[in-house]
């Protein structure tokens, strides 16, 4: 991506943003809170269009190939993008039909047995705690075989055995070849995981090497307002 | 058409779960109705003449609640928006949501005319020609609805925002479903019921076109 900027009203999420991420690569995108870490990675998955700048996912363009990007691209957002009043199974039976991969109830199970909810499978969204919506949420990540995964704050919510089931994710992902960005403050645990880390400060790209050299704290210093524009 | 049916089987879930809202929204139609009826008084000429008027007056009225409940259920967890990345095509979307709100919408008016035949001691000639026409005025309804709920959806004030969009746009629609209601309700001597009819047919092929054209260009960033 080149020279990405983003604002909501009068303020900037994001300021002339530029990085490049091999493919295959895990990348830590590191950052105080309303550092505009979400900002990127919806703005990476076509969620929300950049107001400035170009960038590319797999040689197509996000503003104008969206479709053609979505198909490549997967996120975990903070919300779980789900039907409050469908049970995990109608919920994945629905996006699988959507994308036009395997709906069968046996393909389903499988699936929500992966996330650790098979056991789950007719009880309605509503009854799921953040944590389970988080394991929903990665299901239908999975469903998607996409190339390039988002992941926006992956350990949120969830309990010890759920940050072992995001580790376990992670690697599986980055054996398959998948392209990861992961969004998160858990910078230790991230940086066994990753390859590559960037740092967003106050919506500036202020570091980018190897995770493994990521600054303590990730380089951070006490967060402010956005201020400028880019 | 793969995309189509799969949300649209969606809708059709949906509503069925949330029955009870749409049985609170067919007791607001039947108040209305009563209040009508109030209004006019213990005068039941009067009331027999204006019967088709009332009827599609509270059925405009709880449409709104209808439509604004149908992208309720999609802004709580961004249910339509992470359908649109996986991608989902938002014509198909549309369509879907579309067809679901007529549906619910035809379900409702159709339920409301054995309340305003109690009511306004009405005798109906041709009960289904009025099923009839309560199904392509709600078409007319629900087409510029759906998108407007989803406009109305984004917004602070979207419970003053739908009514204040919608209302202007359906005056035609709404006033060729009375004038057939009528007709079908008080006899057509003079055979105009047909010209009602096609012109709410019409509207309802502007509607449901362009709508599903720009859609998409709301509900995107």
């Amino acid at each position: 991506m080149r020279g990405v900027s983003r604002r909501y009203g009068r303020r900037w999420a994001l300021i002339d943003v530029s990085f490049t991420v091999p493919h295959g690569k895990v990348v830590m995108v590191a950052g105080r809170n309303g550092s505009g870490k979400s900002t990127l990675l919806r703005v990476l998955s076509t969620a929300i269009r950049p107001d400035l700048g170009t960038a590319k996912i797999e040689g197509f363009d996000l503003k104008h190939e969206r479709d053609d990007v979505r198909r490549k691209v997967a996120i975990l957002g903070h919300a779980s993008y789900t039907y409050d009043e469908l049970s995990a199974i109608e919920n994945l039976q629905l996006m699988a039909r959507l994308v036009g991969v395997d709906s069968s109830r046996e393909a389903m199970l499988h699936l929500l047995n992966q996330v650790g909810l098979a056991e789950r499978a007719e009880d309605s969204i509503n009854t799921f705690s953040a944590g389970m919506r988080k394991r929903i949420s990665l299901a239908r990540v999975l469903l998607q075989k996409a190339t390039v995964v988002m992941l926006d704050e992956p350990y949120g919510q969830l309990d010890p055995p759920g940050f072992r089931f995001i580790d376990g994710m992670v690697r599986h992902l980055r054996d398959e070849g998948v392209t990861l960005l992961m969004a998160t403050h858990q910078l230790e645990r991230a940086s066994a995981l990753c390859d590559l880390g960037i740092v967003l400060d106050r919506g500036r790209l202020t570091w980018e090497g190897a995770a493994k050299d990521l600054p303590s704290e990730g380089g951070l210093e006490p967060a402010g307002t956005p201020e400028g524009g880019p | 058409m793969r995309q189509l049916i799969a949300a649209l089987r969606k809708e059709m879930l949906l509503q069925w779960r949330t029955r009870a809202q749409i049985l609170a929204i067919f007791v607001f139609g039947a108040t209305s109705l009563l209040l009508f009826s109030f209004a006019v008084g213990p005068n039941s000429t009067a009331l027999r003449l204006h019967a088709a008027g009332f009827l599609w007056l509270a059925l405009l009225l709880s449409s709104t609640l209808a439509l604004a409940e149908s992208f309720q259920l999609e802004t709580e967890q961004k249910g339509l928006e992470g359908l649109l990345l996986l991608p989902a095509s938002a014509r198909a979307m549309y369509y879907a949501k579309a067809i679901a709100n007529a549906f619910q919408l035809s379900i409702l008016g159709i339920a409301l005319v054995p309340v305003m035949v109690v009511l306004y001691d009405v005798s109906i000639e041709n009960l289904f020609g009025v099923f009839g026409v309560i199904v392509l005025g709600a078409a007319g309804l629900s087409a510029p609805g759906t998108i407007y709920s989803a406009m109305a959806s984004q917004a602070r004030a979207k419970q003053t925002l739908l009514p204040l969009l919608l209302f202007p746009l359906v005056v035609p629609v709404l006033l060729a479903s009375v004038k057939a209601t009528s007709l079908l309700i008080a006899g057509d001597p003079m055979g105009q019921l047909k010209s009602w009819v096609t012109l709410v047919t019409s509207f309802d092929l502007i509607y449901w076109s362009l709508c599903g054209l720009v859609f998409g260009r709301v509900v995107e960033d």
